[in-house]
């Protein structure tokens, strides 16, 4: 069944913080293979103008799809979870994530539509650090495929 | 920020040096340790056959960190990525062997942009199949 479009344009609270740890970014960098001594050495990463360890581009997606979990898991909107998967993925950077950051995410549903029976969920995370400053907007968009005819 | 490639030494259709990425299932194990994603698709084959995939594939997420590595190694400060979008296309599958899978990435200058930036296409293929489709990053040069 088609999802409800009233639900465009919800927004859902902010999340509690999720503090950003230097082992946590160390341990996403090497399941990546990715030796950039600006995810472990505090030196290195001041050396690019980082005042600490930065985290790999898509690191913060944990943060963001577990933000959209409050859209994926809303009774009211009845998303069928176990026929999803994930479409798009973009980000844009005001700074990178870096160890330390206590970032909370809002989710907004940006976009509903359905095709060929597959209903398309576009879900818009913005990243704010402590001081309230943008880090990272993420946009997630994920393809609930059509059931199969019973 | 410092990114050590300088926005005029750069040029439309400039190559960035491809790169291939070995992935086997104890990458996944790892990835999916790292990154918290703990779907059966991608460590269990019984599981995956059962939704119909052909066996254990790889996170879209780990194929898209892997991608853009390309970018990163060129600019030197991954701090410099302002844009990273991919769309996922085709499933990385991950053969329960020795080798596993390859990620092929290579990359080009798509367009000179204002403020010192470019737009970055990438390519990522695996067993001869486009894996990511428009997949595209913008970087602030030197």
């Amino acid at each position: 069944m088609a999802l409800d479009q009233s639900f465009v344009g919800r927004t859902y609270p902010p999340t509690a913080p999720y503090e950003v740890g230097r082992e946590k970014i160390r341990e996403f960098a090497e399941a990546i293979g990715d030796t950039n001594p600006v995810y472990t050495d505090t030196e290195a990463a001041k050396a690019l103008g980082h005042p600490e360890v930065i985290a790999p581009p898509t690191f913060v997606f944990a943060i963001t799809f577990k933000a959209a979990g409050l859209v994926i898991d809303d009774p009211q909107l009845g998303l069928d979870y176990s026929r999803v998967v994930h479409g798009d993925q973009k980000f844009a950077y005001t700074r990178p994530v870096r160890a330390g950051d206590r970032l909370t995410v809002t989710s907004t549903i940006e976009g509903i539509k359905s095709l060929a029976g597959n209903d398309i969920l576009d879900i818009r995370g913005e990243v704010h650090d402590e001081a309230g400053e943008h880090v990272v907007t993420a946009w997630i968009k994920l393809v609930a495929r059509a059931a199969e005819e019973a | 920020m410092t990114a050590k490639i300088a926005f005029d030494d750069v040029e439309v259709g400039t190559e960035l040096p491809a790169q291939s990425f070995p992935v086997t299932r104890a990458t996944l194990v790892q990835y999916a340790g790292a990154s918290g994603d703990f779907n059966p698709i991608h460590w269990n084959e019984k599981f995956a056959r059962e939704v119909g995939l052909p066996d254990v594939i790889a996170h879209g997420m780990f194929t898209m960190a892997e991608a853009i590595r390309v970018v990163t190694d060129w600019i030197g400060d991954p701090g410099a990525v302002v844009e990273y979008g991919v769309r996922f296309t085709k499933p990385v599958v991950v053969p329960n062997d020795e080798t596993g899978a390859l990620i092929e990435v290579s990359a080009k200058v798509a367009a000179k942009l204002d403020d010192r930036r470019v737009r970055v296409d990438l390519t990522a293929m695996s067993a001869g199949q486009k894996v990511l489709g428009m997949s595209r990053a913008v970087v602030q040069l030197a």
